[in-house]
């Protein structure tokens, strides 16, 4: 190979090179609250560019919520696990609402869904690109996130992430460092923003590379990976979406809907009405935000659990219920229980119930 | 200085922590934001966003049963 020759073309570049280096670049860090972010954006603080990240709340984030829901006293609180990343990094972190917008995600993903009700490439498209309006809005430079090549199913197969890259607007402003000499040179490692050779080429299931990259930083007491990031990948969480849609005859739920289907035992044992009983303290604590919406039973004779009543039952039917709620609680053996039941409109009447055994609850009624 | 109050009770991780944060961006530099709780992850969760945005907590309390965080809204020109 010749000599280079620094002519006019080098000139130019160095130029350029010489005004791009010269600012702090700014990356925007999708923060998931797991390890694979965490490092993705710790790789590239270290590159002495400036990160903060970002955190959408889409309403079926696995963390933080069941566990605030039933936490009892005595319990470890548990924390929102992005805002402890950002706390170790040192990084800003803005947690973004989009609840509304994912809908849209949700009930009609482009790629389809995953085993479950998870629209995991269409969801990465969409944080992404929620990231790059992020990133426009806040005259920042490129987009970093902890994914790596073919470490899940479909969303992270390296077909799949053109796609997202593509599909959010990203383009090569969006830079995977874990895996990234695996991918394309984006366009933060051909302007030298980031030093390329520093970044990382991890593939696969293994976490044994990112393992030993934590310790490598000193990181500890990170979340440990759950089986996916949402309750969109939950069979059962699945299930009771499902039973929602079908019984309301369309597709569409609001934020409500989304969190009661995290909390308590879901029994169908009729096709126009299902119960929601409270399976702790907490969870009777959580659904009694819930009592203006729904008929709502409790036991009076014994503790038991609060139940809402999502649909309409009939006269008798409200009977059934009220013995179901009445299986839950401390007077199952009872020969009667008492059951409060509370009306929307305010009605109140007091049922003398046998509770049901436990073999009058065929298994078909839990969601 | 400008004492607020945010109601973010009965709403559960994270959103406590989204409603200060959608609070504080329209408070100014010296202001006091009082935020009422339910959710125990608050008492983490809210100190933490503050260190890493720069605010400071200026006490945490519990008042009639709910969690009081009260913070010092501290924001760079
Ligand atoms: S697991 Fe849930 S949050 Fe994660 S990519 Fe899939 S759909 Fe999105």
């Amino acid at each position: 190979m010749g000599a280079l020759s620094f002519g006019a073309p080098w000139n130019h570049l160095r130029t350029f090179y010489t005004v791009h280096m010269t600012t702090q670049r700014k990356a925007v860090a999708l923060i998931s609250g797991g390890l694979d972010s965490m490092l993705a954006a710790k790789m590239i603080l270290e590159q002495g560019v400036h990160v903060e990240g970002v955190n959408f709340f889409t309403g079926f984030c696995v963390q933080g919520h069941t566990h605030a829901i039933r936490a009892r006293r005595g319990d470890q609180v548990t924390r929102n696990n992005a805002l402890w990343v950002a706390d170790q990094l040192g990084i800003k972190l803005h947690i973004i609402d989009v609840i509304e917008d994912y809908k849209h995600v949700v009930l009609n993903p482009k790629h389809g869904y995953g085993a479950n009700l998870n629209p995991c490439l269409d969801c990465k498209g969409f944080m992404v690109q929620k990231a790059r309006e992020w990133m426009e809005r806040s005259r920042f430079d490129f987009i970093i996130t902890g994914e790596v090549l073919g470490q899940r199913p479909k969303s992270q197969l390296k077909r799949a992430l053109p796609v997202i890259a593509l599909e959010s607007g990203a383009g090569d402003r969006l830079l995977r460092p874990l895996s990234a000499h695996l991918l394309e040179r984006t366009l933060p490692e051909r302007l030298g923003w980031v030093d390329r050779d520093k970044l990382g080429r991890i593939t696969g299931r293994s976490r044994k590379t990112q393992m030993a990259m934590a310790e490598r930083y000193g990181f500890t007491g990170y979340a440990q990976p759950a089986g996916g990031c949402c309750f969109l990948t939950d069979s059962n969480y699945s299930a009771k979406l499902r039973d929602l849609w079908r019984v309301r005859g369309e597709r569409g739920y609001e934020f409500d809907d989304i969190m009661l289907l995290k909390v308590g035992r879901h029994l169908r044992p009729r096709p126009n009405f299902k119960l929601i009983v409270a399976r702790d303290a907490g969870e009777n604590q959580f659904l009694r935000g819930f009592l203006k919406r729904f008929t709502h039973l409790y036991t009076d004779s014994h503790p038991g659990p609060l139940a809402l009543i999502d649909g309409e039952p009939s006269r008798g039917e409200i009977e059934l219920a009220a013995r179901i709620t009445a299986r839950f609680g401390q007077g199952r053996e009872a020969r009667r229980v008492r059951v409060n039941v509370n009306q929307r409109d305010g009605r109140q009447q007091v049922l003398s119930v046998e509770p049901l055994s436990r073999k009058q609850i065929p298994q078909e009624w839990y969601l | 200085m400008t004492r607020f109050t945010l109601d973010a009770r009965n709403l559960i991780c994270p959103l406590p922590v989204v409603r200060t944060q959608e609070k504080v961006e329209h408070l100014d530099s010296g202001d006091e934001l009082e935020v009422l709780c339910t959710d125990p992850g608050a008492l983490h969760d809210i100190p933490a966003w503050c260190r890493i945005h720069g605010h400071q907590v200026v006490e945490t309390t519990e008042r009639s049963g709910d969690i009081v965080v009260r913070l010092r809204v501290q924001k760079l020109d």
